[in-house]
């Protein structure tokens, strides 16, 4: 969509009373925020974890309805407080944020069920209404970011997702999570400040900080140095919280150390939304053309997207702790998505963007199982201090907890990208993508990648199918249905999307023709 | 006539197994139920097979449209004369091979037999998905899954050996289709627009020079289950499985399932009439043939008896390689015949394999030498595979062997018939020479003759069936000519 679309019906009258349905907008943010606060005010654990689960599974029904809107009368312009764009807060949705937003609060409501028993082994008892809080503080500022149409305002809800994201973070057993939050607040400190800085930039030039507003005035100004300072600071702000590589390091730790449930959390929605905000910058705010003379953005972007697919896989393959193995994993999954959005055509942006739900549901497997089977062994009297979990502590797993094992088997085979599961999609989309450039050497690489996945996840289900169950995981017994239930959505959706797109194929590529002006 | 629709017969082709995978799952511990029911499993599946056959012998068209995964993928069935040849030899042995597991696993006291049979028949439903897809990326699918399934397999035994040739079979196999396959099919659809399998081919007129060259090559080296030397490591590396699993996946399903994707692939991605115009194939034909000779060398060092049959399947596989290559109507007769004729010859020399792994507890050629006095029965059977395998009369490998050498002359490659004739006096100095030694050799020392001591019952029954199979192969091979004669070259 060009950037003067974007600002058509701005001006839209929003003095009188708006219905319930015209208040959907607000409410997809209000809702958390204030299912937060109500759960700060909760001391027991479970009654957050009930109003959680309410203010979740109301999110997606939501984001259902916004995307079902755009679908049948295109965009969506929501005057925050009735006070009109440019000069108010805009929130905007379109085919591309419909799409984060279901992606978003569905990943956290299929996933909060297998929250109670998880949080409640890792986390003492008075401080998990405060992780509840944290969580769905996080999911207000991730889904803020995707629904605001506004520069300024997505950087408060960046802030707000990413403070939340610290805390929890620290709160995991390990001591060494303290660290790892440390590291992530400088390091996410660092990547925010770069991104407002770019903010400052474009307000400068162009007096406004409605994305629309900014779009429309950029392309009548024309190129210009401070123009292409504030695309660079955009870019790596953005792209430390995305954790493109070599910018990725806060990652591992951070993942590695946080509560299961946290972890996986995070490795499904946080990234992506970053990946979103930067696609947003990158193809509605900044036109194309205006990118790829001055700077090569996008040759750039596929350097280290390349880089990562293979580097970070190649780490990978050295881990021996289960988390930070598959946190490489996500970094090259990264690269991965970030390949998709620097090819820059209809196949590979669709590739990339499919890639965000597909790896969203996939990471979510993987991490779920890990955190059932770190439940299961934590209830073990001898490993009750243990806080992390090693390649090796899984051995046997295959025989004591072979659901466990087998979605994380279904996770594994969708990150090699195994023809029926949903991560074959993405690599289909991206290598067509790569050949409608003629760059033969990028399918290779992506299959290359794949083949390393094989290798880092082979060793983990290898150890667990073969080794007989050590002491510990003999005693443990199956984890608790409510996580079951969690990890059997997630296992379903990836042999789902892997067979039937119409939830995320369809809605990448009329968002990728969006996004590229190619028309519905 | 049939009252079932055919295409209720195609996906009930995939199910049945499936559903038997499922249900011998949920028996586990009652043995003699779980292997009542792979049996009656395999049963109905040959049913099933059988019945669709008859719709394919009489000029029907069975078909599932299935639905469309993204644009230009489809997961989609129809079934053509060569993807039933491949059925019906794959469900037909899957029978005698259960009848023989039964024997073998039980006499072996084999742990974690109930996986063992899940995964075979998930291994057979898979086949059977390969043998029936409409399209590259529907066999694709169920070539992945075909690995996957049959990894547990190969690494049944889970010692060191078992992990080590595990590894090299699935890095192998999963390797070569990812790196080598897939972007060959990619391409296919890229440049053709469609990964429908087509009569007279797709790319005709849509990619020219030498890039089809590259693109037959990445197909021939990047099916990696026909093992084309030098991709042929995992088929050895896969012998450290239970003799069953060397018997129908090894030597049958998944071998079969390479050179079948490849000559699908000429037949209806390429066409034989424009692989034979712009002479893409030639360089394949001699990469093949030579890999029919190398293979026998090798074969002739190995003294382990399933390492000796590896690597003489590895050659038997390159004959119909190298017959689907020479791209003319005659050589892929030969290729089509002989996946089904080395499928019962083979068959039937791993089931005397592990017949005398589980009576004499004996794994090396060398020490089989006056065996054949108190195993007459496996060493006879052992006899008439060995001929088929070669292409003697009495036996159905004549046939193939045949039609692959008039081939040859017809595509005027005296090297490649020459090539033909040479493997095949190989086979018979490290094949046949093993029940002649057997028979007539000096009783090993010590043991007296102690009288007869062969393989349980039931692994008797099976290679007995196999091997008279062979036989009635020679004698009445009619129904498979005119079942590989209903496939439309042009």
């Amino acid at each position: 969509m060009s950037a003067g679309e974007l600002a058509v019906g701005t001006a839209a009258a929003v003095a009188h009373t708006r219905t319930l349905s015209e208040q959907l907008p607000a409410l997809q943010v209000v809702i958390p925020l204030l299912g937060a606060v109500l759960c700060a005010l909760v001391r027991k654990g479970t009654l957050a974890w009930a109003l959680a689960l309410a203010v979740t599974w109301v999110m997606p029904v939501i984001a259902l309805a916004l995307l079902w809107r755009v679908q049948a009368s295109g965009p969506i312009s929501y005057a925050m407080g009735g006070w009109a764009p440019p000069w108010g807060i805009e929130y905007r949705i379109d085919a591309l944020s419909a799409f984060v937003l279901l992606l978003v609060s569905g990943v956290a409501a299929a996933m909060l069920p297998f929250a109670r028993k998880s949080i409640a082994s890792e986390i003492d008892g008075d401080k998990q209404s405060w992780f509840y809080t944290m969580f769905l503080l996080c999911l207000t500022g991730l889904l803020g970011i995707t629904i605001t149409g506004d520069a300024f305002n997505a950087f408060v809800f960046l802030e707000i997702s990413s403070l939340s994201t610290y805390v929890m973070i620290a709160l995991g057993s390990d001591r060494r999570a303290l660290l790892a939050a440390y590291q992530y607040l400088i390091m996410g400190t660092i990547g925010a400040t770069l991104y407002v800085i770019g903010i400052g930039f474009l307000y400068t030039l162009t007096g406004t900080l409605n994305l629309a507003d900014i779009a429309t005035r950029l392309a009548t100004l024309g190129f210009s140095p401070p123009m292409l300072t504030a695309l660079s600071f955009l870019i790596i702000g953005i792209s430390l919280k995305l954790a493109l590589f070599p910018l990725h390091v806060w990652l591992p730790g951070a993942y590695a150390y946080a509560p299961s449930f946290a972890t996986a959390f995070l490795a499904a929605t946080a990234t992506k939304v970053a990946v979103y905000l930067l696609v947003r910058f990158l193809y509605s705010v900044f036109s194309l053309t205006t990118l790829s003379e001055p700077l090569p953005v996008f040759d750039l972007l596929l350097a280290l997207s390349i880089a990562g697919m293979l580097g970070a896989s190649i780490v990978a393959v050295f881990q021996d702790d289960v988390k930070r193995l598959l946190a490489y994993s996500s970094v090259a999954q990264i690269g991965y998505i970030m390949l998709g959005v620097s090819l820059a055509n209809g196949p590979g942006l669709t590739g990339g963007l499919v890639h965000l739900a597909n790896h969203a549901v996939t990471k979510a497997a993987l991490f779920l199982a890990v955190g059932a089977a770190y439940y299961r062994l934590r209830t073990v009297q001898e490993m009750a201090s243990m806080t992390s979990l090693k390649i090796t502590d899984l051995a046997g797993l295959g025989r004591q907890m072979p659901w466990t094992l087998a979605v994380f088997t279904l996770g594994g085979l969708s990150i090699i990208g195994v023809p029926g599961t949903a991560g074959f999609i993405s690599k289909w989309y991206l290598a067509l993508g790569a050949l409608e450039k003629g760059w033969w050497w990028v399918v290779v690489v992506i299959m290359a990648s794949s083949l390393i996945a094989v290798v880092y996840i082979g060793r983990v289900i290898e150890i667990a199918w073969f080794r007989e169950p050590a002491g510990p995981l003999r005693e443990a017994g199956r984890p608790h249905p409510s996580m079951i239930f969690s990890m059997a959505l997630f296992g379903f959706a990836i042999v789902f999307f892997g067979l039937d797109t119409s939830w995320t194929a369809k809605l990448a590529v009329s968002a990728a023709n969006m996004l590229l002006g190619l028309g519905q | 006539m049939n009252t079932i629709a055919p295409a209720i017969l195609i996906i009930a082709a995939l199910v049945v197994p499936a559903a038997g995978a499922l249900a011998i799952a949920l028996v586990g511990r009652r043995a003699n139920l779980r292997e009542a029911v792979t049996l009656v499993t395999a049963a109905v599946l040959l049913g099933v097979v059988g019945r669709l056959a008859s719709v394919i012998f009489a000029g029907g068209n069975a078909r599932v449209d299935g639905f469309e995964v993204v644009s230009g993928l489809t997961f989609a069935f129809e079934v053509e004369p060569l993807g039933m040849l491949f059925a019906l030899v794959a469900s037909t042995l899957w029978i005698a091979n259960s009848i023989y597991s039964i024997g073998y696993m039980r006499a072996n006291d084999e742990p974690r037999q109930t996986l063992f049979y899940v995964c075979f028949a998930i291994a057979i439903a898979s086949t059977i998905g390969i043998a029936f897809a409409k399209n590259l990326f529907t066999l694709f699918l169920f070539y992945e899954a075909l690995t996957l399934s049959t990894y547990p397999l190969v690494t049944h035994k889970r010692d060191a050996a078992a992990k080590s040739g595990g590894r090299t079979y699935l890095l192998m196999l999963l390797g070569t289709s990812m790196l080598i396959f897939l972007p060959a099919i990619i391409a296919t659809g890229y440049f053709a627009g469609t990964l429908d399998f087509t009569v007279g081919g797709i790319l005709k007129g849509r990619l020219e020079g030498p890039a089809v060259v590259v693109l037959l090559g990445l197909f021939a080296f990047g099916i990696g289950k026909a093992a084309l030397m030098p991709l042929h490591r995992w088929l050895p590396a896969a012998m450290v499985a239970p003799t069953p699993v060397s018997a129908l996946l090894h030597a049958v399903a998944v071998v079969k399932a390479g050179v079948f994707t490849i000559t699908k692939v000429v037949i209806y991605i390429f066409g034989i009439d424009y692989l034979s115009a712009t002479g893409a194939s030639t360089w394949l034909v001699y990469v093949a043939g030579a890999g029919v000779i190398l293979a026998s060398l090798i074969a002739m060092t190995k003294d382990n008896l399933k390492a000796r049959l590896a690597y003489s399947t590895v050659s038997q596989l390159a004959y119909i390689v190298t017959g689907a290559m020479l791209a003319n109507g005659t050589a892929l007769v030969g290729s089509s015949m002989h996946i089904a004729m080395h499928a019962f010859g083979k068959i039937t020399l791993f089931f005397c394999a592990g017949a005398i792994y589980t009576a004499a507890h004996k794994t090396e050629v060398s020490e089989l030498t006056g065996l054949g006095r108190a195993m007459p029965i496996t060493f006879a059977a052992f006899f008439v595979g060995a001929l088929s395998v070669i292409g003697l009369p009495p036996m159905g490998g004549l046939w193939s062997k045949w039609y692959l050498a008039l081939g040859a002359l017809e595509a005027d490659q005296l090297v490649i018939l020459a090539a033909l004739m040479v493997s095949s006096l190989l086979n018979i100095a490290y094949l046949l020479v093993i029940p002649v030694k057997a028979f007539f050799g000096p009783a090993p020392d010590g043991a007296s003759a102690a009288g007869m001591k062969e393989a349980p019952l039931a692994c008797l029954i099976a290679l007995i069936a196999t091997a008279t199979g062979c036989v009635v192969l020679f004698f009445y091979p009619g129904p498979l000519f005119s079942l590989v004669g209903l496939i439309q070259f042009r």
